[in-house]
């Protein structure tokens, strides 16, 4: 695609622990070249320079859990062509989402000694819940060579090539031995959507869930599988409440088990 | 000059969301807020109900910059509490996979986030324009330290090999000898840039600081070690609460700390330095000195340089660690839960991170506590501020205010890791 000016690139960050953007910065060998392919305009991670929008690709990480954050991504929206949220904080709520089980004014009072200073939402909720996401790239943290894919899709004017497939089809093309059959630890690879290589896997440990559900998870048989193995409905709860809790098949699934829990 | 503000809405280039507010008057400060606007994240009331063997993974996400602080903070904190001894295999492995987040994350701050300012640029990317050896060089370290933390750890962001009790799976002979060479090339570009660096040029600034970082009896402090200050201070870290305490201030989502009856210090690269440089290897010390870093360095913009020199000390220290493994008879070893209170103190690369966690018989988490370096450099940061500016209030208003951020950068500020919910039992006066 010709273009007279590089694309601007923008990096906005809402409540999260930095490492998706943090990523980019990871990206050692690819780093300069990135740079010379967009123009970095707002990245105040790595700059202080700032160039004013609108900006044709904007990354979002972080999820929006004050009013002021949730005024502020409508600003970005606007301003932005093609907005594409990264990590699990931005496409779930992330972990802080773990709150939206329970009273946040009892987190507040509870622990803060001047609760009025504190603002903040009852709920942790996804960049996607405010605003249309032209593209959303999972994983706690994502996978810096998707993050590239995506990028470089957009400067070619194509789809990212990111697969929604299950965490068990990288097993198998790594050659990882299952955890699950052979060794009975209980996985969450199978409802899980692929991107990190199945990592944990060949370290010998079961998935925990960080890239989120994948298309169309069977998370009812997961955990039927899982009571087999003698797992209690109160390990299910937790293991579906981590980085991606409030994704909604993870949310509904682990709340059948907390009723059935009491 | 009568009276001016000092505003800079949006600190760049630092891990987090913070502000900085300074009010002149009459050529005098009368006041300096560092404001972190970063919301809260509540990790200390959602730990409440998990187990113990959570904890490593879930607080590794408050921070994406230092995750392998947060995983080895928990887990020393629960092995105390549950009385498990790491044998020295293993121990060695959690001090391989710290020194590749020294490196990693000091090469980030140093040569990507910090240095810029001593020149002038905005960012790295403008300054790779002029010094594209400098930058591509720092790149190259810094993906050594990744390498480190990607064979020892799985990934360079959150980890997953990390457990209570050990790892999931420990790295063989040959994949640890395999980051052999990229250490010596490593080693070599740790000491050209420690070399960059002593030629940048530093604004002359010194401060009465009460320095306080681990203090171990034979190593250079990462993972065990007393409390030491040089004012004094060398306690257990089970005393910690004891002797340090948090506020809550309206202008911030993170809590201040303060040394109770001292109040202001400072944790980092610069209070390991001072307190521990007798540690160091011969080599670290010899290069130090002739670059005219003899300790104490009491010039907060010479952070650099003990960053520069620390992430040379991680070189060596990864070396020693690679040349004399061996393979773990096993990944891990046993972990018995029991009702107990357990505290862990690591050296994060700002500083240094408590956590302290109580438990029941099942090991279920019925309390946590977690403090950040960047909690505990707050106040020095907004002191420094102060002392700054009054020096410097000559100086144009762009080039005050820039210098301002670098005060602030000089800490290298996780403002992520800083703004978390931190349980206040009592606020002295």
């Amino acid at each position: 695609m010709a273009r007279e000016h590089p694309p601007k690139l923008a990096v906005w960050k809402f409540a999260s622990c930095d490492g998706c953007q943090l990523s980019l910065l990871d990206c050692e060998d690819e780093l300069l070249e990135v740079a010379g392919a967009v123009e970095i305009a707002y990245f105040p991670e790595a700059t202080r320079a700032v160039i004013r929008g609108p900006y044709d690709i904007s990354l979002v990480e972080g999820s929006i859990t004050t009013d002021h954050d949730a005024k502020r991504i409508q600003q970005i929206r606007k301003q932005s062509r093609f907005l594409v949220t990264i990590g699990a904080c931005a496409t779930a709520g992330g972990i802080q989402a773990l709150r939206n089980f329970q009273d946040v004014d009892e987190f507040i009072s509870t622990v803060y000694a001047t609760p009025a200073y504190i603002s903040a939402l009852d709920k942790s909720t996804p960049i996607a819940d405010h605003v249309f996401v032209d593209f959303q790239l999972r994983g706690c943290p994502i996978n810096k060579y998707q993050l590239i894919e995506v990028i470089s899709a957009y400067l070619n004017g194509r789809k990212p090539n990111v697969p929604t497939y299950s965490v068990c089809m990288e097993c198998k093309q790594r050659g990882a031995v299952c955890v699950m059959v052979a060794d009975g630890k209980p996985c969450l690879g199978p409802v899980t959507q692929a991107g990190c290589g199945a990592l944990c896997p060949a370290y010998h440990r079961p998935c925990f869930g960080c890239y989120g559900p994948m298309e169309t998870p069977n998370t009812a048989s997961l955990s039927a599988w899982w009571k087999q193995l003698g797992v209690s409905d109160g390990e299910i709860v937790r293991a579906f409440r981590s980085f991606n809790a409030y994704s909604e098949a993870f949310r509904k699934e682990s709340e059948a088990h907390e009723r059935s829990d009491h | 000059m009568n009276a001016q503000t000092i505003k800079v809405d949006y600190l760049a280039r630092v891990e987090g969301e913070g502000g900085l507010h300074v009010r002149v008057k009459d050529d005098r400060v009368v006041d300096v807020k560092l404001k972190i606007f970063e919301p809260p994240r509540f990790f200390e009331a959602f730990l409440r109900g998990r187990q113990y063997s959570e904890a490593p993974d879930i607080t590794a996400r408050i921070c994406g910059i230092c995750p392998v602080a947060y995983q080895m903070s928990s887990v020393h904190a629960m092995e105390r509490a549950f009385g498990v001894i790491i044998p020295q295999p293993l121990r060695e492995l959690r001090r391989l996979l710290y020194c590749g987040e020294w490196i990693e994350s000091h090469v980030l701050h140093a040569a990507m986030l910090h240095a810029p300012d001593f020149l002038g640029y905005p960012d790295a990317i403008v300054m790779a324009k002029d010094h594209p050896d400098v930058v591509r060089k720092a790149l190259q370290l810094k993906k050594i330290g990744n390498d480190i933390v990607n064979l020892v750890g799985g990934r360079e962001i959150h980890p997953i090999n990390v457990r209570v009790g050990g790892f999931y799976r420990t790295p063989t002979r040959r994949e640890i000898r395999q980051l052999k060479e990229r250490l010596l090339v490593g080693r070599d570009l740790a000491v050209e840039f420690a070399r960059f660096v002593a030629g940048l040029p530093f604004p002359e600034f010194r401060q009465d600081y009460e320095f306080v970082a681990l203090r171990h009896p034979d190593e250079y402090p990462f993972n065990e070690g007393r409390l030491a200050s040089n004012r004094g201070l060398d306690i257990d870290i089970a005393d910690y609460e004891n002797h340090f305490i948090e506020e809550h201030v309206i202008h911030s989502t993170a809590l201040h700390s303060r040394l109770k009856d001292r109040g202001a210090y400072h944790v980092g690269p610069l209070a390991r330095y001072n307190l521990n440089f007798d540690r160091l290897p011969p080599a670290v010390q010899a290069l130090a000195r002739e670059l005219g870093f003899e300790p104490p360095l009491t010039n907060p913009f010479q952070t650099i340089a003990a960053r520069a020199l620390e992430t040379l000390y991680a070189c060596e220290e990864a070396l020693r660690i690679i040349d004399s493994y061996q393979m773990p008879d096993s990944p891990s070893v046993p972990v018995q839960p029991r009702a107990a209170t357990g505290w862990g103190c690591t050296e994060a690369p700002r500083g240094i991170l408590y956590h302290r966690y109580t438990l029941d018989e099942t090991g279920a988490i019925l309390e946590a506590r977690i403090v950040p370096p960047t909690s505990q450099n707050q106040k020095s940061i907004e002191s420094d501020l102060w002392h700054f500016v009054e020096q410097a209030l000559d100086f144009p208003i762009d080039r005050l205010t820039w210098h301002c951020e670098q005060v602030v950068r000089n800490y290298d500020p996780c403002i992520s890791c800083s703004v978390h919910f931190l349980k206040l039992n009592v606020e002295r006066e």
